[in-house]
Formats: structure tokens, sequence, C-alpha cells
């Protein structure tokens, strides 16, 4: 066992592609002589040189193209794109290539391409850099979404997506980077699967990612309550683990989605929706939901901690469908 | 205003334990009525009551023992209103019966309730509007509707057949029969291709729930029997013979695990094959569950004990006092038998005629068995 910063667990899963496989480089902005707007790709520029760790023009749309010509030539590109708010610019490469190209092709071009992007606000760096949209790209048919939540996935899911001969997106919440765990470096993680992150009986807590933390606090917190709660982290926001969803809330019958996006037509609606769905006649109580408000993150400290989901507003969730 | 008294459900029962009442004081009773249950030796008893009116009074209560013959309750006359409200003076009516242990409060559902909690509370059969919510808004959640299933008394059970009391019973039933009465035994074999061939051609058209079995045309043929030969059917009592007016055919029926009880199935003689074997069915089952009726146990007038398809050649069975004969019928076995001088295979069926010496002779009883033997070679038309 390593003890790592999630950050450090990134690099070292970059790095170990980068080695083992000549296929592989990593494009974006600032990744090579900056080491990356938040240091995830520092140094891997001196180790691996320009032309596998290479810095871009501000052009999403270009660079993202430019990633999806080069998988469909055969290499196993790993872009990153800033933040997902950017993202919107390489949305259209994204979703009308990326996503389609084998459908479209009959099977006969696929895509193996992984883009990395950064998630999440709380670090006061405002609307335009600070929104969560991993659900919407979940919508997205054709390509496999992932929300590492712990340093053991952020360190262990990229050797899996690589390995998906279709595109995979990796959001990365900003607020995790600097978090350390005692990981296994060698360890080989499934892409397909949600997971329990800690057994409970009486409300199954829903989430991922950068809302995974506070999930386990607040049942931390409520475990002095007497209340049991379950965390289901997601992990793979699409295609969604139904059964490990449904066999929690059937376990729990209760359920209190945390998601970091806002609500309306959001993930944790889609998840509301299968629970509904699958275990309507196994619910004790209304499925509750603790999302961002529905503002564009605010800059300021105080105003963007309550736009964002907090420990608090999870505990009041989990009691108000437990009755207490 | 009369007594409804603990019955005698046998010639060895002294005392009976009234297990519980299904009627109650201001019930209106018919002659045929079910009103109590009475656990014996024998297992738990439906008793009926054999007179019209309304009980005034219930004597005894659940749990109690008492003798045979001992007042249980008082039946007032069919016309009187019931007596809940008005009683006559003197009489110490019995308080109003405590309510049935039920959870369940009828009316409107109140608040609401979770779908596991209703899920759950439909499958227990549990109302909801009984249960206090626990959960958001008071509403009814799965741990409401657990705590109320917990709470709910245990479904009564009627006390089943004690296969250990009901061998006492036939060791003393069996002990008395051998010491008391004189049995003289006959046998006698019998063709029986016509009847298995009428059960056949009966069963042929029929659906597997209609189909009869030999052994109700046994039970018919040894009822027809008895209209000529009343010597064999009525009770000895107080070493004086009572010939009975029915003819109430006691089926012995063996117990899975033990243990034999043969209740009568009423007038035998009148009914259609097809009734005849729904009610053995019926019977067979009852005895099995330990639910059999008072007057089923007493009132066989002669019993059959047919071994069936998976016994022996024939059997030499023993009287059921204070009944005065019982007629054994053997496994049919495929046997060479003599047609018109010639040796040809048949089904051969043994019959044996157990009866009491002190009322009948044995030559009455060769000609029973002839006659039996006659009525089972004219099956088609039984």
């Amino acid at each position: 066992m390593t003890e790592m910063t999630y950050r450090d667990a990134m690099r070292s899963a970059m790095r170990e592609a980068l080695q083992r496989d000549p296929r592989v480089f990593l494009m974006g902005e600032d990744v090579g002589r900056y080491g990356g707007c938040y240091a995830v790709s520092k140094g891997l520029l001196d180790e691996f040189g320009p032309e596998r760790i290479r810095d871009t023009p501000l052009s999403e749309g270009g660079f993202t193209g430019a990633g999806i010509g080069a998988a469909l030539g055969g290499m196993r590109p790993i872009v990153e794109v800033m933040t997902c708010n950017f993202s919107l610019l390489s949305l259209d490469q994204i979703m009308n290539n990326a996503a389609t190209i084998r459908h479209m092709s009959g099977g006969q071009f696929n895509v193996p391409i992984v883009i990395r992007m950064a998630t999440g606000g709380g670090r006061q760096l405002a609307a335009q850099h600070s929104h969560s949209l991993e659900g919407w790209y979940a919508h997205i048919p054709g390509i496999r979404v992932l929300a590492p939540g712990t340093v053991q996935d952020a360190r262990s899911m990229l050797a899996s997506a690589l390995a998906d001969p279709d595109p995979v997106l990796i959001f990365e919440n900003v607020m995790l980077y600097n978090g350390t765990a005692d990981i296994d470096e060698a360890a080989v993680v499934d892409i397909d699967s949600a997971a329990i992150r800690r057994e409970g009986q009486d409300v199954s807590l829903i989430t991922y990612g950068g809302s995974l933390r506070k999930a386990l606090d607040a049942a931390e917190r409520l475990a002095s309550e007497g209340i049991s709660v379950e965390v289901l982290d997601l992990r793979v926001l699409r295609p969604l683990d139904d059964d490990a969803i449904l066999a929690s809330v059937t376990k729990t019958r209760r359920a209190v989605i945390v998601d970091e996006g806002w609500r309306s037509g959001s993930l944790s609606a889609e998840v509301t929706t299968r629970i509904v769905e699958g275990g309507f006649w196994n619910l004790d109580a209304p499925i509750a939901r603790v999302c961002s408000a529905e503002v564009p993150i605010p800059y300021p400290k105080h105003l963007e901690d309550a736009a964002l989901p907090s420990v608090d507003r999870v505990i009041a969730a989990v009691r108000s469908v437990v009755g207490k | 205003m009369g007594t409804f008294n603990m019955p005698s459900l046998g010639a060895d029962m002294e005392a009976g334990t009234l297990v519980e009442w299904l009627k109650h004081a201001g019930d209106i009773v018919h002659r045929g009525d079910i009103v109590a249950v009475v656990e014996t030796h024998k297992g738990a008893i439906e008793i009926e009551i054999f007179e019209d009116g309304t009980i005034a009074e219930l004597l005894v209560s659940e749990g109690e023992k008492v003798p045979v013959g001992m007042p249980l309750a008082r039946i007032a006359g069919t016309l009187q209103a019931p007596l809940e409200h008005a009683a006559p003076p003197g009489v110490n009516v019995a308080p109003p019966r405590s309510p049935r242990p039920n959870p369940v409060i009828a009316g409107p559902v109140a608040g609401r309730a979770s779908p596991v909690a209703r899920r759950l509370a439909a499958e227990h059969g549990i109302e909801l509007s009984a249960i206090i919510g626990s959960g958001p808004g008071g509403a009814i959640v799965h741990a409401d509707v657990e705590r109320a299933i917990a709470a709910q008394p245990p479904a009564r059970q009627r006390p089943g057949l004690d296969l250990g009391q009901m061998r006492l019973a036939i060791a003393a039933a069996m002990t008395r029969s051998k010491r008391d009465i004189p049995h003289y035994y006959l046998t006698h074999s019998i063709d029986a291709s016509v009847c298995t061939k009428a059960v056949e051609d009966y069963n042929a058209a029929r659906a597997p729930a209609e189909r009869i079995l030999l052994g109700a045309l046994l039970l018919k043929a040894v009822a027809l029997s008895m209209r000529e030969f009343p010597e064999f059917n009525g009770f000895c009592q107080e070493e004086a013979f009572h010939p009975s007016k029915g003819i109430h055919v006691g089926v012995a029926v063996s117990i899975r695990g033990g243990g034999l009880a043969a209740p009568a199935i009423h007038d035998t003689d009148q009914l259609p094959v097809g009734e005849l074997m729904a009610k053995m069915r019926d019977l067979i089952a009852r005895v099995r569950r330990g639910s059999f009726r008072s007057s089923e146990l007493t009132d066989a007038t002669v019993t059959v004990s047919s071994l069936g398809e998976r016994g022996v050649e024939s059997l030499l069975p023993i009287i059921y006092p204070p009944q005065v004969a019982i007629i054994g019928f053997g496994t049919v076995q495929q046997r060479a038998w003599v047609v018109d001088d010639q040796v040809a295979p048949r089904p051969v069926l043994s019959v044996t005629l157990a009866a009491d010496h002190r009322v009948s002779d044995g030559h009455r009883g060769a000609l029973l068995l002839r006659r039996i033997e006659e009525l089972l070679g004219e099956a088609d038309r039984l």
C-alpha cells in the first residue's frame, strides 16, 4: 500500500500508461510546461518529452477533435480539458464525433480516446469554472462517464478507461485533488459497477465524485444519532449500475441522492426515476435529493458554500426521510 | 330451555376439554351447527348441537375439562329473542364476550403509508388504519407495520391430533373389543372383474377430481347389504343389541405417523357412488388434519376396513365397540380362477367378516358375504 494524494494518483496512473503503451500521449492546455492547471501532469514533460506531453492552443474544439482523429488513427490519446465548463467548446467533437462514429461507421471505426476534465466548485473560481456538467455527459449514448471519488479509483480507473475501445470521459472533482489515502497501485478496478463505501440499514446515500466525502462525513455523524446510513458511490455515471442502486434501496427502503449538479433534468433525477421504476414497492419514504442551488455557482465564499451540497444539508435530508 | 351437554365421543371417553366456543351467548343455533371444539384423546372434535334455539348462557369456559354429560350451555327455545339485552330474572347472563383478539380497527385510512408499508401490510392482512405512523409527517412506514405484525396474537391453533393419546384410545377400544366381544370370522374370495371394470368405466369419461376408487363401491355394497342383514348394523350395549335404522358405514382411515380412526359416512346406502367418493375424500382429508365431527365419530353402525391398492391379500379385523360387525377387504390380486371349467386370470378380492357372536351367527354371516359378492357382481348398477 502506498499513501498518495488524488492528484499524485492520477499522475501515477498516466505515467504508468505512458510507460506501458507507446500509443498513449497526453494533450491539453498547460499540461506540459505548466504541469497542468491542477498540477496533475507536473513533471511528465521532462520524463516523456514534448511528443507525448503536448501543450495545445486554447482551442478545446480543435484539440479534442485532434485527439479523436488520433484515436481513429490507432493512438490512445488522453485529452485533458482544463474544466468541464470549457468542455462545452468540445461538446460538438465529443457528441457528434467521438460518441457517434462507431455507430455511424457500422462498427468499422472505434474511438479509444480518454478525455479527462476537472469538475465542480468550492475553490472560489466563479461560475465559469465551477459547474458540474458530468450529468449532461451521462445523457449521451456512445460514451462511458467515470467519476473517481476515491484516490484508489483515481489511480486505477485510467488503465481500464484506456483499455476500453470506446470514448471514456473521466470527471475529477477539484476538491478531491489534495485528499490522500493508502492505496494499492497495482489494483485493477472495473469501470462498470457502483461500490458501497459504507454499509447501513436505514437509508441509502447515493452519490459520486466530490460529494462522496460529504456523504461519508454525514453518515458518520448520523451514526451517532442512531441512523444507519449506507453510502453508495456510483463511480460510473454512464452506464448507471441499476442493480447496485436497487439492491441498496431494497435493503434500506429509503434513498437520498447527493449530486453537485443542478437538480432540474439532472443525473439525480435519473437515479430517482430508476429507483421509482424498479423499486417503488420497496420504498418507505419519498426520495430526497441534495443538489447545487439552481444558480450560477457564486464567487463569494459564503454564497458558494451555500450553493453547493454540504454535510449539514445531507444530514437534514436523511433525517427528513427517516422521519427524525 | 334445554341444555347442551358434553357428548360422549366413544365408549371409552370419560371427559373432554372444551377448547373453543364457536357460538356465543345470544347466537341462534340450528340442529347440526358446530358450536364448540372439544379435545379428546382422539383429537380435536367439532361438536354439533341437536336442537334449534338460542344460546342463553355458556356454562363452561374455554380450557375447562368436564366429564361426559355435564351441561356446557343452556339453550333457549327457537322463538325467543336473543338474550343479550333481556335476561330473565335470576339468570346470570354471561358477560358480553370480549372482542376476539384482532388488531384491526375498521375505519377510514388515516394518514399516509409508504409503498413498502402498504405491501407488507397487504401481505400480512394488516389494516393500515389501525397503525399509527412514525415516518415523515406521521406516515406509516415499514417498521410500523412490522411492529403491528409482531403485536398480532398468534393465530389460534386448533389442537391437532395427539397421536400418543390416539394410540391409548385405540388400545383401550381394541382391548375391550377382544375381551368383551366373542368374534367369529368368515372369509370369502370374490371375482372382482365386474366391480374393477365398473370403476374403470365410471372413471373413463371423468376428470381426475371426479373419479372414484374401488373403495367407494365396496362401501356402497356393504351399506346396501345391511338393509337385508340388520343384525350386523347397530350397537350392542348392556348385553342387548339395538339395530340401527340408519346405515352409517364407518370408514377406517389410517393416519400417517400411526393411528387410526373410523368415522361414519351418514346414510351410506342412500348416496350415489360419486357423492360417496366425495364424502370419503373429504373425510380422509379431515381425519388426517384431525378435524372431524362428534356425530361422525359416534354414529358409525358398522365399519369397513379396506386395505386399498397397496395392502395384502386379506385381513381379520377387530370390531369397534359397541358395533357388532366389521368387514375387511384385502387388496385385489390377479389370481388363477376357474370360469366355466377353464382356468382364467381374474382380479380376486378377499372379503372378511368379523361379527359379534352374541348378536349373529355364522350362517347369517355367510349369507351376508354372499350378498356382498352378489352386489359387487352387479357393481355396474351400483
